[in-house]
């Protein structure tokens, strides 16, 4: 028998929705600071892997001789990134959704059964919790690079009010390649995000726009037999059996 | 658990019939999806709105402000004792000249003179660089931070500009001599600064020339200034971005207003500052 479960509250789902914009025009506006010295590759010696960034990458971007333009739009947007973050993070720790985020000492042998699981290599189903290992440890991951974002952001804007943070992250150089990897780190995120929102189906996408997940619940027990992607939701009301 | 009956919903609000819940599945996802449509096209909107605003030294006016305001915060923020880090000699390379803004005239060094409009007069005094090198000479390595990204560790030497206003007290109203560690009141709020030939020129805030680690630079890397790199006299702050750091000195005027700065007419923050 099909049911309504509350998954997302609307706070994370506005949270998100305004991360997901803002975030990607402080990468944007990002390239276009990068580009004036586009100094990182993966290699060694003369070999070089991957140059960060090719030219027909800048091209395709729109990405060229726009410096201070993306410094302008950098520097206002963000505040909205670092205040969004910070209203997500106090949310998450006054409602008691931490519960559902936080890795636990399970989180890890967890995660690597849900990898071996995606990657078709296992067949012992998932667990069924709101958040699974994988994902918890995803999710907070996420959190910790924006955290270290910002931190590695002051460091380079402001490296003399801010000289001791700077030399905790390295010196000014090395805040910068800090910088520009968890950017790096965002884009790898987003791709597997996306790859698992698409397996994940349209009942879990939905969750994140309306916030409730349909489930099938058993008519006698009040079960839920199949919570297409996950189970108890943040207010339980459903799942009170044992 | 042994004890637990097999009839537990009593407890629990009972199912809801399964019509009822698609109904109300399908009326909160219309809902949502509009309202997340909404909330993307007035985001969309405003964005459209920002960038049609008129510009302003070559960014929309709303920029602009933030700009500003950082730097306003950034100002309250600031101390004078928060010195930017030094480094080893053994460290210091050569910058990149990187443009050649107010260095294309001739020069003829004999000739030069720095010369400073004192602060609410237009009396201008000029300087020999042999004026500058008579005050103590400061030495530091500090890095110099190009705005384009890269940095660099350069060994500076030259007179500290709190140093040369002590003795020249030309930056305050009343002409007294001035303390850094303790500015007067009638003191300038800001210097501006500008190549012989008028084509480079930029804006300091007075916490940035009081600052011990800003130089009237005339030795980088223990040799006296080449004509690239600002001889015979070069700004040097660490506080600043390497804009900032205008090469070849001709005049220096302390203004109650924000002096014109070349680089924030082309778009970048005005204060620029570390």
């Amino acid at each position: 028998m099909k049911q309504l479960v509350e998954k997302h509250p609307l706070a994370i789902r506005w949270f998100h929705w305004v991360n997901f914009p803002v975030l990607s025009l402080m990468i944007w506006s990002g390239l276009w600071i990068y580009w004036a010295n586009d100094v990182y590759r993966l290699g060694w010696g003369n070999t070089t892997l991957l140059k960060f960034f090719p030219q027909s990458f800048y091209e395709a971007f729109n990405i060229p001789f726009q410096l201070a333009k993306g410094m302008s739009w950098h520097f206002v947007l963000m505040w909205v990134f670092f205040l969004n973050g910070l209203l997500y993070v106090l949310y998450t720790l006054f409602s008691g959704e931490w519960r559902y985020l936080l890795p636990t000492r399970h989180s890890f042998k967890e995660a690597i059964q849900v990898v071996l699981h995606d990657l078709g290599m296992s067949k012992k189903p998932l667990p069924v919790r709101k958040f699974n290992g994988a994902q918890q440890i995803a999710y907070t991951s996420v959190i910790l690079m924006g955290v270290g974002s910002v931190l590695s952001g002051l460091a380079i804007y402001k490296p003399v009010q801010f000289a001791w943070l700077t030399q905790l992250l390295g010196g000014y150089e090395f805040a910068r390649i800090i910088h520009f990897a968890l950017t790096i780190g965002y884009v790898l995120f987003f791709v597997v995000h996306i790859a698992q929102v698409v397996r994940a189906g349209w009942n879990n996408f939905r969750a994140m726009v309306a916030g409730f997940e349909i489930v099938e619940v058993d008519p006698t027990t009040h079960e839920i037999k199949s919570g297409p992607t996950s189970g108890p939701a943040a207010d339980a009301s459903l799942s009170s059996t044992k | 658990m042994p004890d637990e009956t097999p009839d537990t919903t009593a407890n629990q609000a009972p199912l809801r019939p399964e019509a009822e819940v698609l109904a109300e599945a399908r009326r909160r996802s219309r809902r949502s999806f509009i309202g997340l449509g909404l909330a993307g096209l007035a985001g969309l909107g405003g964005w459209k709105w920002l960038i049609s605003q008129p510009e302003d030294d070559g960014i929309p006016r709303p920029l602009r402000k933030v700009l500003d305001a950082n730097g306003r915060l950034s100002h309250a923020y600031y101390k004078q004792t928060r010195l930017a880090p030094e480094f080893a000699r053994s460290r210091a390379r050569t910058p990149r000249k990187n443009g050649t803004y107010g260095l294309k005239s001739e020069l003829d060094p004999a000739t030069w003179r720095m010369r400073v409009q004192g602060y609410g007069t237009s009396n201008v005094q000029e300087f020999t660089l042999a004026d500058v090198q008579a005050m103590p000479k400061v030495e530091m390595v500090t890095e110099l931070k190009c705005i384009e990204g890269w940095s660099v560790v350069v060994h500076w030497a030259g007179a500290r500009f709190s140093d040369f206003l002590a003795k020249y007290p030309l930056a305050t109203r009343s002409g007294q001599p001035l303390d850094p560690r303790n500015p007067p009141a009638d003191l300038a709020p800001y210097a501006g600064i500008v190549t012989p030939d008028g084509k480079y020129y930029v804006g300091l805030d007075m916490d940035t020339v009081l600052h011990p680690q800003t130089l009237l630079c005339y030795e980088m890397n223990g040799k006296p200034l080449t004509p690239e790199h600002g001889a015979p006299l070069r700004l040097v702050t660490p506080l600043k971005y390497g804009i900032k750091h205008l090469k070849r000195i001709g005049t220096i005027a302390f203004t109650d207003t924000r002096p014109k700065d070349l680089w924030a007419e082309m778009g970048y923050d005005w204060d620029s500052g570390h």
